[in-house]
């Protein structure tokens, strides 16, 4: 069972967060926790999540997620989902957190997509 | 019903038994020739159920053990998770599709397994805690069974 990878870039004004392998209870789950505290630490407050090499969610992982987007909007910051795969998809779907996370599958689309700070 | 197979399992309140019981399940359910996407059902819902006894049941208390078992009827897999906990009741549980719980951060789990499972239901255990009891009908089995989301008891079927 492949555990999580967290990797980020800056694309523009976005952190472009790139996850693979599981978020699950335990390392998974903990991980995306701290990755998040630590771009938010930096500043980095808008951040596109891109889920394409991830091919396992569970409950665990759904609650981050869910966190993460809160903990970023609580803070004034925007937070999105790229590339789901199938499986996150129907996840979020039938958890009607479709509806909840503004979900792109296009990157540059995506990053455009932020708000640009005003002068 | 002389093709009947039993597992029985004794697992740790840890987290590493959540992969433990993940992984035996989905050899089990290959083996009786479900399909990759109801192997990913079978696997998350084990998972759910596990995670459930590990964290509400037992409250992560590492001297309570989990009780998983497995029997391969006829025509269903039946999987069955026991804490020592407290049990709950169902009708207790927030539904987590509603607008007021759709940001919470847990509490998705008995909907998951509602969700990919073909009946479902939760019980008073031997041990005093919660029992889930699960079941998926076999691959090729009459079409009989209910595909109910509602959580129909899978309990009363065991009898």
């Amino acid at each position: 069972m492949a555990l999580l990878q967290a990797t980020y870039r800056e694309a523009g004004i976005v952190t472009v967060l790139d996850l693979s392998g599981r978020i699950t209870l335990g390392e998974g789950s903990a991980l995306l926790r701290t990755t998040i505290r630590e771009l938010l630490e930096q500043q980095r407050l808008k951040v596109l999540v891109n889920l394409g090499d991830i091919n396992y969610i569970d409950s665990s992982g759904i609650g981050e997620l869910v966190s993460a987007y809160t903990t970023v909007k609580n803070r004034g910051g925007e937070l999105k989902l790229l590339h789901l795969t199938k499986k996150v998809h129907d996840l979020l779907q039938i958890t009607k957190l479709y509806t909840v996370f503004e979900v792109h599958s296009d990157e540059p689309t995506a990053v455009r997509s932020f708000s640009t700070p005003t002068a | 019903m002389a093709d009947q197979k039993h597992l029985n399992v004794t697992l740790d309140t840890q987290v590493e038994s959540v992969n433990l019981a993940e992984e035996m399940c989905l050899r089990v359910a290959e083996a009786a020739g479900f399909d990759e996407d109801d192997c990913y059902r079978i696997g998350m819902s084990v998972r759910e159920g596990v995670i459930n006894a590990f964290h509400y049941g037992n409250q992560e208390r590492p001297e309570k053990k989990i009780y998983l078992a497995v029997d391969l009827t006829a025509d269903k897999m039946v999987i069955h998770v026991l804490d020592e906990g407290k049990g709950f009741k169902l009708e207790d549980v927030p539904n987590p599709l509603a607008e007021e719980n759709l940001l919470s951060t847990s509490g998705r789990g008995i909907f998951l397994m509602r969700s990919f499972m073909d009946e479902f239901d939760v019980v008073h255990g031997r041990t005093g805690g919660a029992e889930i009891i699960m079941s998926k009908k076999l691959p090729g089995a009459d079409n009989h069974s209910s595909n109910d989301k509602g959580g129909q008891s899978a309990a009363s079927q065991q009898a």
